[in-house]
Protein backbone atom coordinates (compact mmCIF):
# COMPACT_ATOMS: atom_id res chain seq x y z
CA UNK A 1 0.00 0.00 0.00
CA UNK A 2 1.54 2.83 -1.18
CA UNK A 3 1.28 6.82 0.79
CA UNK A 4 -1.49 7.99 -1.33
CA UNK A 5 -3.39 4.64 -0.51
CA UNK A 6 -2.73 4.76 2.86
CA UNK A 7 -3.73 9.28 3.06
CA UNK A 8 -6.79 8.12 1.49
CA UNK A 9 -7.86 5.16 3.76
CA UNK A 10 -6.81 7.85 6.77
CA UNK A 11 -9.32 10.24 5.28
CA UNK A 12 -12.04 8.01 4.48
CA UNK A 13 -11.84 7.28 7.93
CA UNK A 14 -11.70 10.60 9.26
CA UNK A 15 -14.54 12.33 6.88
CA UNK A 16 -17.89 10.36 6.91
CA UNK A 17 -20.53 12.48 5.11
CA UNK A 18 -24.23 11.11 5.89
CA UNK A 19 -26.99 11.08 4.13
CA UNK A 20 -29.85 10.66 6.31
CA UNK A 21 -33.06 8.47 4.58
CA UNK A 22 -36.71 8.17 6.52
CA UNK A 23 -38.28 4.85 5.20
CA UNK A 24 -41.61 5.23 7.23
CA UNK A 25 -40.20 5.60 10.42
CA UNK A 26 -41.90 7.53 13.31
CA UNK A 27 -39.54 10.00 13.35
CA UNK A 28 -37.97 8.44 16.91
CA UNK A 29 -34.73 7.59 15.35
CA UNK A 30 -34.37 10.66 13.31
CA UNK A 31 -34.83 12.57 16.41
CA UNK A 32 -31.91 10.75 18.24
CA UNK A 33 -29.86 10.86 14.44
CA UNK A 34 -30.36 14.93 14.67
CA UNK A 35 -29.20 14.68 18.28
CA UNK A 36 -26.04 12.90 17.50
CA UNK A 37 -24.79 16.18 16.11
CA UNK A 38 -26.14 18.63 18.20
CA UNK A 39 -24.18 20.44 21.20
CA UNK A 40 -24.21 17.54 23.67
CA UNK A 41 -22.82 14.43 21.41
CA UNK A 42 -21.46 16.39 18.63
CA UNK A 43 -20.57 14.39 16.18
CA UNK A 44 -18.44 16.99 14.22
CA UNK A 45 -15.53 15.68 16.27
CA UNK A 46 -15.39 12.60 14.34
CA UNK A 47 -15.96 14.59 11.03
CA UNK A 48 -19.38 13.64 10.47
CA UNK A 49 -21.38 16.43 8.04
CA UNK A 50 -25.02 15.62 7.49
CA UNK A 51 -25.23 16.33 3.88
CA UNK A 52 -28.64 17.78 1.85
CA UNK A 53 -27.79 15.50 -1.08
CA UNK A 54 -26.97 12.26 -1.74
CA UNK A 55 -24.48 12.90 -4.27
CA UNK A 56 -22.02 14.45 -1.48
CA UNK A 57 -22.48 11.21 0.82
CA UNK A 58 -20.29 8.52 2.22
CA UNK A 59 -22.59 6.74 4.41
CA UNK A 60 -26.27 6.55 4.08
CA UNK A 61 -27.97 6.20 7.52
CA UNK A 62 -31.80 4.53 6.98
CA UNK A 63 -34.26 4.61 9.59
CA UNK A 64 -37.50 3.00 9.65
CA UNK A 65 -38.91 -0.74 8.94
CA UNK A 66 -39.28 0.17 4.72
CA UNK A 67 -42.71 0.47 3.23
CA UNK A 68 -44.07 -0.21 0.25
CA UNK A 69 -43.59 3.08 -1.16
CA UNK A 70 -40.22 3.79 0.21
CA UNK A 71 -38.86 0.61 -1.57
CA UNK A 72 -38.00 2.20 -5.08
CA UNK A 73 -37.39 5.82 -3.41
CA UNK A 74 -34.08 3.44 -1.03
CA UNK A 75 -33.35 2.10 -4.27
CA UNK A 76 -32.60 5.38 -6.11
CA UNK A 77 -31.00 6.92 -3.32
CA UNK A 78 -28.56 4.38 -3.17
CA UNK A 79 -27.95 4.01 -6.35
CA UNK A 80 -27.26 7.75 -6.22
CA UNK A 81 -24.47 7.61 -3.40
CA UNK A 82 -21.12 8.25 -4.93
CA UNK A 83 -19.33 4.72 -4.38
CA UNK A 84 -17.14 3.78 -2.41
CA UNK A 85 -20.21 3.83 -0.24
CA UNK A 86 -21.68 2.30 3.17
CA UNK A 87 -25.05 1.92 4.79
CA UNK A 88 -25.82 1.90 8.16
CA UNK A 89 -29.45 0.70 9.17
CA UNK A 90 -30.64 2.81 12.65
CA UNK A 91 -33.09 1.64 14.89
CA UNK A 92 -34.35 -2.23 15.03
CA UNK A 93 -36.91 -1.40 12.15
CA UNK A 94 -34.91 -1.37 9.48
CA UNK A 95 -32.79 -4.94 10.65
CA UNK A 96 -36.46 -6.93 11.76
CA UNK A 97 -39.04 -4.68 11.40
CA UNK A 98 -39.53 -4.23 15.19
CA UNK A 99 -42.97 -4.41 16.14
CA UNK A 100 -44.17 -3.85 12.58
CA UNK A 101 -43.55 -7.38 11.75
CA UNK A 102 -46.00 -8.64 9.27
CA UNK A 103 -47.77 -5.85 8.22
CA UNK A 104 -48.98 -5.65 4.95
CA UNK A 105 -47.37 -2.36 4.27
CA UNK A 106 -44.01 -3.20 4.78
CA UNK A 107 -41.32 -4.63 2.38
CA UNK A 108 -38.48 -4.76 5.09
CA UNK A 109 -36.44 -5.90 6.86
CA UNK A 110 -33.53 -3.39 4.66
CA UNK A 111 -31.19 -5.84 3.72
CA UNK A 112 -33.85 -7.75 1.45
CA UNK A 113 -33.22 -4.55 -0.83
CA UNK A 114 -29.68 -3.35 -0.38
CA UNK A 115 -26.59 -4.64 1.31
CA UNK A 116 -26.23 -2.79 5.10
CA UNK A 117 -22.65 -2.55 6.39
CA UNK A 118 -23.74 -1.83 10.04
CA UNK A 119 -27.12 -2.06 12.12
CA UNK A 120 -27.47 0.32 15.07
CA UNK A 121 -29.82 -1.65 17.47
CA UNK A 122 -32.18 0.07 19.67
CA UNK A 123 -35.69 1.55 19.94
CA UNK A 124 -34.72 4.13 19.64
CA UNK A 125 -30.80 4.05 19.33
CA UNK A 126 -29.24 6.02 21.75
CA UNK A 127 -27.21 9.20 19.74
CA UNK A 128 -23.74 7.73 20.90
CA UNK A 129 -24.35 4.46 20.04
CA UNK A 130 -25.59 6.01 16.56
CA UNK A 131 -22.21 7.94 16.34
CA UNK A 132 -20.27 4.54 16.85
CA UNK A 133 -22.29 3.18 14.35
CA UNK A 134 -21.38 5.87 12.13
CA UNK A 135 -17.85 5.62 12.56
CA UNK A 136 -17.69 1.97 12.59
CA UNK A 137 -18.92 2.62 8.74
CA UNK A 138 -16.32 4.33 7.91
CA UNK A 139 -13.62 2.30 9.08
CA UNK A 140 -15.26 -0.54 6.90
CA UNK A 141 -15.38 2.13 4.22
CA UNK A 142 -11.18 2.66 4.80
CA UNK A 143 -10.86 -1.14 4.55
CA UNK A 144 -12.77 -1.59 1.41
CA UNK A 145 -11.33 0.71 -0.50
CA UNK A 146 -13.18 0.84 -4.18
CA UNK A 147 -13.77 -2.79 -4.50
CA UNK A 148 -17.78 -3.39 -4.20
CA UNK A 149 -19.42 -4.13 -0.67
CA UNK A 150 -17.74 -7.95 0.12
CA UNK A 151 -20.77 -10.43 1.33
CA UNK A 152 -19.13 -10.37 5.04
CA UNK A 153 -22.35 -10.69 7.51
CA UNK A 154 -22.91 -6.74 8.98
CA UNK A 155 -21.58 -5.38 11.97
CA UNK A 156 -24.18 -4.76 14.85
CA UNK A 157 -23.57 -2.14 17.24
CA UNK A 158 -23.66 -3.15 20.89
CA UNK A 159 -26.42 -0.99 22.83
CA UNK A 160 -25.78 -0.61 26.71
CA UNK A 161 -28.51 -1.03 28.98
CA UNK A 162 -30.89 -2.76 26.34
CA UNK A 163 -32.98 -5.67 27.17
CA UNK A 164 -31.95 -8.54 24.60
CA UNK A 165 -32.31 -6.39 21.93
CA UNK A 166 -28.98 -6.66 20.97
CA UNK A 167 -28.87 -10.49 19.92
CA UNK A 168 -32.49 -10.72 18.33
CA UNK A 169 -31.42 -7.77 16.49
CA UNK A 170 -27.90 -9.30 15.27
CA UNK A 171 -29.52 -12.73 14.84
CA UNK A 172 -32.52 -11.33 12.63
CA UNK A 173 -30.11 -9.48 10.83
CA UNK A 174 -27.52 -12.25 9.83
CA UNK A 175 -30.38 -14.53 8.91
CA UNK A 176 -31.71 -12.34 6.48
CA UNK A 177 -28.91 -11.16 5.17
CA UNK A 178 -28.11 -14.90 4.50
CA UNK A 179 -31.35 -15.39 2.52
CA UNK A 180 -31.86 -12.25 0.40
CA UNK A 181 -29.10 -9.70 0.00
CA UNK A 182 -28.27 -8.35 -3.36
CA UNK A 183 -25.37 -6.90 -4.71
CA UNK A 184 -24.65 -3.42 -5.10
CA UNK A 185 -24.23 -3.80 -8.95
CA UNK A 186 -27.79 -4.99 -9.04
CA UNK A 187 -29.27 -1.90 -7.08
CA UNK A 188 -26.63 0.43 -8.85
CA UNK A 189 -28.50 2.95 -11.13
CA UNK B 1 5.46 42.97 -12.99
CA UNK B 2 7.94 40.54 -15.53
CA UNK B 3 7.24 36.65 -15.87
CA UNK B 4 9.40 35.35 -12.85
CA UNK B 5 7.84 37.84 -10.45
CA UNK B 6 4.18 37.32 -11.48
CA UNK B 7 5.10 33.15 -11.75
CA UNK B 8 6.91 33.43 -7.98
CA UNK B 9 3.23 35.74 -6.60
CA UNK B 10 0.55 32.68 -8.60
CA UNK B 11 3.24 29.81 -7.62
CA UNK B 12 4.39 30.54 -3.98
CA UNK B 13 3.34 33.74 -2.26
CA UNK B 14 0.29 34.65 -2.04
CA UNK B 15 -0.88 32.09 -4.56
CA UNK B 16 -1.15 28.53 -4.65
CA UNK B 17 1.58 27.75 -1.82
CA UNK B 18 0.44 29.56 0.15
CA UNK B 19 -2.80 29.95 -0.48
CA UNK B 20 -4.54 26.04 -0.53
CA UNK B 21 -3.33 25.31 3.21
CA UNK B 22 -4.86 29.01 4.08
CA UNK B 23 -8.04 27.77 2.09
CA UNK B 24 -8.25 24.34 4.31
CA UNK B 25 -7.17 26.47 7.51
CA UNK B 26 -9.57 29.62 7.39
CA UNK B 27 -12.31 26.26 6.18
CA UNK B 28 -11.33 25.04 9.72
CA UNK B 29 -11.47 28.29 11.15
CA UNK B 30 -14.98 28.66 9.72
CA UNK B 31 -16.51 25.78 11.41
CA UNK B 32 -14.58 25.74 14.46
CA UNK B 33 -15.71 29.28 15.48
CA UNK B 34 -19.13 28.29 14.52
CA UNK B 35 -19.19 25.14 16.68
CA UNK B 36 -17.37 26.51 19.57
CA UNK B 37 -19.86 29.02 19.57
CA UNK B 38 -22.46 27.13 19.75
CA UNK B 39 -21.19 25.30 22.39
CA UNK B 40 -19.94 21.98 20.66
CA UNK B 41 -16.29 21.10 19.87
CA UNK B 42 -16.04 20.96 16.51
CA UNK B 43 -13.91 19.42 13.84
CA UNK B 44 -10.28 18.41 14.09
CA UNK B 45 -7.65 20.87 12.47
CA UNK B 46 -7.16 18.69 9.52
CA UNK B 47 -10.81 18.48 8.80
CA UNK B 48 -10.99 20.35 5.50
CA UNK B 49 -7.86 18.40 4.15
CA UNK B 50 -9.24 15.17 4.92
CA UNK B 51 -12.34 16.02 3.25
CA UNK B 52 -10.40 17.01 0.52
CA UNK B 53 -8.63 13.72 -0.36
CA UNK B 54 -11.28 11.88 0.21
CA UNK B 55 -13.07 13.35 -1.95
CA UNK B 56 -10.66 13.04 -4.61
CA UNK B 57 -11.20 9.09 -4.08
CA UNK B 58 -14.89 9.11 -4.58
CA UNK B 59 -16.35 8.34 -8.41
CA UNK B 60 -18.68 10.88 -10.19
CA UNK B 61 -22.17 10.29 -11.70
CA UNK B 62 -21.48 9.14 -15.41
CA UNK B 63 -22.00 12.52 -17.25
CA UNK B 64 -22.10 12.92 -21.35
CA UNK B 65 -22.25 15.24 -24.14
CA UNK B 66 -21.90 19.41 -23.80
CA UNK B 67 -23.88 19.54 -20.30
CA UNK B 68 -21.44 16.52 -18.52
CA UNK B 69 -18.59 18.68 -20.23
CA UNK B 70 -19.94 22.15 -19.09
CA UNK B 71 -20.67 20.44 -15.57
CA UNK B 72 -16.69 19.28 -15.10
CA UNK B 73 -15.24 22.32 -16.25
CA UNK B 74 -17.50 25.17 -14.36
CA UNK B 75 -15.74 23.93 -10.85
CA UNK B 76 -12.07 24.34 -12.71
CA UNK B 77 -12.49 27.83 -13.86
CA UNK B 78 -13.71 28.52 -10.45
CA UNK B 79 -10.80 27.18 -8.70
CA UNK B 80 -8.29 28.56 -11.37
CA UNK B 81 -10.42 32.38 -10.84
CA UNK B 82 -9.79 32.00 -7.13
CA UNK B 83 -6.52 30.95 -7.09
CA UNK B 84 -5.97 34.27 -9.08
CA UNK B 85 -7.46 36.17 -7.13
CA UNK B 86 -5.24 35.19 -4.29
CA UNK B 87 -2.11 35.43 -6.81
CA UNK B 88 -2.77 39.08 -7.59
CA UNK B 89 -3.06 40.71 -4.04
CA UNK B 90 -0.12 42.87 -3.36
CA UNK B 91 1.01 41.37 0.15
CA UNK B 92 4.53 41.82 -0.14
CA UNK B 93 6.10 45.47 -0.41
CA UNK B 94 7.28 46.46 -3.72
CA UNK B 95 6.00 42.93 -5.30
CA UNK B 96 5.41 44.63 -8.81
CA UNK B 97 1.98 44.47 -10.00
CA UNK B 98 0.75 46.38 -13.04
CA UNK B 99 -1.61 49.48 -14.10
CA UNK B 100 -5.42 48.13 -13.84
CA UNK B 101 -4.69 45.03 -11.59
CA UNK B 102 -7.69 45.86 -9.63
CA UNK B 103 -9.93 45.76 -12.14
CA UNK B 104 -8.79 42.08 -12.93
CA UNK B 105 -8.72 41.28 -9.48
CA UNK B 106 -12.81 41.99 -9.33
CA UNK B 107 -13.56 40.02 -12.29
CA UNK B 108 -11.63 37.22 -10.86
CA UNK B 109 -13.19 37.67 -7.60
CA UNK B 110 -16.17 37.59 -9.33
CA UNK B 111 -16.16 34.47 -11.45
CA UNK B 112 -16.61 31.62 -8.77
CA UNK B 113 -20.00 32.74 -8.27
CA UNK B 114 -20.56 33.25 -11.83
CA UNK B 115 -19.45 29.68 -12.23
CA UNK B 116 -21.72 28.51 -9.86
CA UNK B 117 -24.77 30.26 -11.53
CA UNK B 118 -23.76 28.44 -14.13
CA UNK B 119 -22.89 25.15 -12.48
CA UNK B 120 -26.47 25.31 -11.04
CA UNK B 121 -28.57 25.58 -14.31
CA UNK B 122 -26.12 22.67 -15.90
CA UNK B 123 -26.94 20.60 -13.32
CA UNK B 124 -30.25 20.58 -14.72
CA UNK B 125 -31.43 19.68 -11.31
CA UNK B 126 -35.05 21.70 -9.74
CA UNK B 127 -32.69 22.39 -6.58
CA UNK B 128 -29.78 23.60 -8.78
CA UNK B 129 -31.54 25.75 -10.92
CA UNK B 130 -33.22 27.65 -7.52
CA UNK B 131 -30.18 28.11 -5.99
CA UNK B 132 -28.98 29.53 -8.81
CA UNK B 133 -31.33 31.67 -9.22
CA UNK B 134 -30.73 33.29 -5.73
CA UNK B 135 -27.37 33.48 -6.05
CA UNK B 136 -27.73 35.65 -9.15
CA UNK B 137 -30.29 37.99 -7.55
CA UNK B 138 -27.66 37.85 -4.53
CA UNK B 139 -24.93 38.60 -7.02
CA UNK B 140 -26.94 41.60 -8.34
CA UNK B 141 -27.41 42.82 -4.84
CA UNK B 142 -24.33 42.83 -3.12
CA UNK B 143 -22.28 43.76 -6.09
CA UNK B 144 -23.21 47.26 -6.60
CA UNK B 145 -22.14 48.16 -3.15
CA UNK B 146 -19.04 46.11 -3.12
CA UNK B 147 -17.79 47.70 -6.67
CA UNK B 148 -18.73 51.09 -5.43
CA UNK B 149 -17.40 51.20 -2.16
CA UNK B 150 -14.08 49.72 -4.25
CA UNK B 151 -14.17 52.11 -7.11
CA UNK B 152 -14.54 55.19 -4.08
CA UNK B 153 -11.18 54.08 -2.64
CA UNK B 154 -9.58 53.86 -6.38
CA UNK B 155 -10.99 57.07 -7.30
CA UNK B 156 -9.63 58.99 -4.22
CA UNK B 157 -5.99 57.54 -4.85
CA UNK B 158 -6.59 58.48 -8.86
CA UNK B 159 -5.30 55.01 -9.52
CA UNK B 160 -6.41 51.28 -10.54
CA UNK B 161 -2.95 49.92 -9.58
CA UNK B 162 -3.63 47.57 -6.43
CA UNK B 163 -0.09 48.33 -4.66
CA UNK B 164 -0.74 52.04 -4.83
CA UNK B 165 -4.14 51.23 -2.63
CA UNK B 166 -2.51 49.07 -0.35
CA UNK B 167 -0.03 51.63 -0.04
CA UNK B 168 -2.73 54.76 0.40
CA UNK B 169 -2.54 56.38 4.25
CA UNK B 170 -5.70 55.66 6.44
CA UNK B 171 -8.51 58.17 5.87
CA UNK B 172 -12.26 58.01 6.45
CA UNK B 173 -12.68 57.40 3.36
CA UNK B 174 -10.73 54.27 3.56
CA UNK B 175 -12.37 52.98 6.74
CA UNK B 176 -15.71 53.75 5.13
CA UNK B 177 -15.06 51.45 2.00
CA UNK B 178 -14.07 49.16 4.42
CA UNK B 179 -16.58 48.84 6.23
CA UNK B 180 -18.87 48.30 3.10
CA UNK B 181 -16.94 45.49 1.71
CA UNK B 182 -16.82 43.88 5.07
CA UNK B 183 -20.98 44.43 5.05
CA UNK B 184 -21.31 42.72 1.27
CA UNK B 185 -18.21 39.66 2.32
CA UNK B 186 -21.20 37.34 4.14
CA UNK B 187 -23.02 37.58 0.80
CA UNK B 188 -20.01 36.71 -1.44
CA UNK B 189 -18.86 33.97 0.46
CA UNK B 190 -22.54 32.36 1.07
CA UNK B 191 -22.41 32.26 4.83
CA UNK B 192 -25.26 33.24 7.45
CA UNK B 193 -27.46 35.83 7.24
CA UNK B 194 -27.05 35.24 3.20
CA UNK B 195 -26.02 31.74 3.28
CA UNK B 196 -29.08 31.31 0.76
CA UNK B 197 -27.96 30.10 -2.54
CA UNK B 198 -27.13 26.87 -0.54
CA UNK B 199 -29.69 26.97 2.07
CA UNK B 200 -29.48 23.00 3.24
CA UNK B 201 -32.76 22.99 5.02
CA UNK B 202 -34.60 24.66 1.59
CA UNK B 203 -33.05 23.19 -1.13
CA UNK B 204 -30.43 21.14 -0.04
CA UNK B 205 -26.91 22.06 -1.47
CA UNK B 206 -28.54 24.56 -4.26
CA UNK B 207 -26.10 24.56 -6.99
CA UNK B 208 -24.07 22.20 -6.00
CA UNK B 209 -26.48 19.42 -5.52
CA UNK B 210 -25.52 17.07 -8.14
CA UNK B 211 -21.95 17.15 -8.27
CA UNK B 212 -20.20 14.57 -6.60
CA UNK B 213 -16.75 13.54 -5.86
CA UNK B 214 -13.58 15.11 -7.25
CA UNK B 215 -15.61 18.16 -8.79
CA UNK B 216 -17.40 18.64 -5.11
CA UNK B 217 -13.70 18.50 -3.84
CA UNK B 218 -13.00 21.53 -6.53
CA UNK B 219 -15.85 23.87 -5.35
CA UNK B 220 -14.70 23.26 -1.72
CA UNK B 221 -11.74 24.25 -2.57
CA UNK B 222 -12.36 27.31 -4.47
CA UNK B 223 -15.11 27.74 -1.62
CA UNK B 224 -11.82 28.48 0.42
CA UNK B 225 -9.98 30.20 -1.99
CA UNK B 226 -12.72 32.73 -2.18
CA UNK B 227 -12.44 32.91 1.46
CA UNK B 228 -8.58 33.57 1.27
CA UNK B 229 -8.76 36.09 -1.54
CA UNK B 230 -11.95 37.93 -0.14
CA UNK B 231 -10.60 38.59 3.50
CA UNK B 232 -7.08 39.01 1.71
CA UNK B 233 -8.24 42.02 0.00
CA UNK B 234 -9.56 43.40 3.07
CA UNK B 235 -6.59 42.79 4.91
CA UNK B 236 -4.38 44.19 1.95
CA UNK B 237 -6.45 47.76 2.20
CA UNK B 238 -6.63 47.68 5.85
CA UNK B 239 -2.96 46.72 6.46
CA UNK B 240 -0.63 49.82 7.29
CA UNK B 241 2.14 50.25 4.76
CA UNK B 242 5.20 47.75 5.73
CA UNK B 243 8.78 47.91 4.20
CA UNK B 244 9.75 44.58 5.83
CA UNK B 245 8.31 41.44 3.66
CA UNK B 246 7.90 39.13 6.30
CA UNK B 247 6.15 42.02 8.51
CA UNK B 248 4.36 42.87 5.87
CA UNK B 249 3.33 38.87 5.21
CA UNK B 250 2.55 38.24 8.98
CA UNK B 251 0.26 41.20 9.09
CA UNK B 252 -1.56 40.13 6.27
CA UNK B 253 -1.86 36.62 7.60
CA UNK B 254 -3.30 37.97 11.16
CA UNK B 255 -5.62 40.40 9.70
CA UNK B 256 -7.01 38.00 7.48
CA UNK B 257 -7.66 35.54 10.29
CA UNK B 258 -9.47 38.33 12.04
CA UNK B 259 -12.03 38.66 9.70
CA UNK B 260 -12.47 35.36 9.21
CA UNK B 261 -12.97 35.24 13.04
CA UNK B 262 -15.38 38.46 12.87
CA UNK B 263 -17.54 36.45 9.65
CA UNK B 264 -17.89 33.61 11.73
CA UNK B 265 -19.09 34.82 14.29
CA UNK B 266 -21.73 36.98 12.46
CA UNK B 267 -22.54 33.74 10.72
CA UNK B 268 -22.94 31.80 14.24
CA UNK B 269 -24.72 34.43 15.31
CA UNK B 270 -27.16 35.05 12.65
CA UNK B 271 -30.18 32.65 10.95
CA UNK B 272 -30.82 32.84 7.08
CA UNK B 273 -32.90 35.94 6.02
CA UNK B 274 -35.16 35.57 3.22
CA UNK B 275 -33.88 36.44 -0.58
CA UNK B 276 -36.51 40.07 -0.57
CA UNK B 277 -35.20 40.97 2.76
CA UNK B 278 -31.52 40.11 1.99
CA UNK B 279 -31.85 41.91 -1.73
CA UNK B 280 -34.36 45.21 0.33
CA UNK B 281 -31.20 45.48 2.46
CA UNK B 282 -28.66 45.77 0.31
CA UNK B 283 -30.35 48.09 -1.85
CA UNK B 284 -31.84 50.15 0.85
CA UNK B 285 -29.44 49.87 4.11
CA UNK B 286 -26.07 49.34 3.26
CA UNK B 287 -26.32 51.18 -0.72
CA UNK B 288 -25.70 54.33 1.26
CA UNK B 289 -22.55 53.54 2.78
CA UNK B 290 -21.50 53.27 -0.77
CA UNK B 291 -23.20 56.48 -2.17
CA UNK B 292 -21.34 58.30 0.50
CA UNK B 293 -18.31 56.38 -0.01
CA UNK B 294 -18.07 57.55 -3.51
CA UNK B 295 -19.78 60.98 -3.39
CA UNK B 296 -17.07 61.97 -1.17
CA UNK B 297 -14.64 60.02 -3.49
CA UNK B 298 -16.00 62.88 -5.96
CA UNK B 299 -15.83 65.26 -3.91
CA UNK B 300 -12.00 64.80 -2.98
CA UNK B 301 -11.16 64.70 -6.43
CA UNK B 302 -12.75 67.76 -7.66
CA UNK B 303 -11.32 69.62 -4.66
CA UNK B 304 -7.59 68.50 -5.04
Amino acid sequence: MNLWNKLMCYSRRHSPWIFHMNSGSCNGCDIELVASLSPRYDAEQLGVRLEGSPRHADILCITGPVTHNSVEAIKTVYGQVCGPKAVVAIGSCPATTNVFIDSRTLDGPLNKHIAVDVFVPGCPPRPDAIIQGVARAAEILAARGNTAPAAAPPEVIPVKGAVNCEANCYVAAVAAHESASPTSSEVQK
Amino acid sequence: MNLTTALARFLIFPGLLFALPAAWFFLWVERKAVARMQGRFGPPFMQPFFDFIKLLGKSTPPRSGIGGLLMRAWPLIAVSAAAGAVGLLPVLPSSGGFEGDLILLLALLELPSMCIIAAGFSSRSIFGEIGSAREAALSVSYNVVFLLAIVSIAASQHTFRLEALAQMPASPLQILGILAILVCLPAKLHINPFSLPNAEQEIYSGPITEYAGPELAMWELSHGLEWVAATGLVATLAAPHLTTWWLAALVFVVLSFVVVFLLSAVAAATARLQIDTTVRFYWQCTLIFAVLAISSALFMRLRS
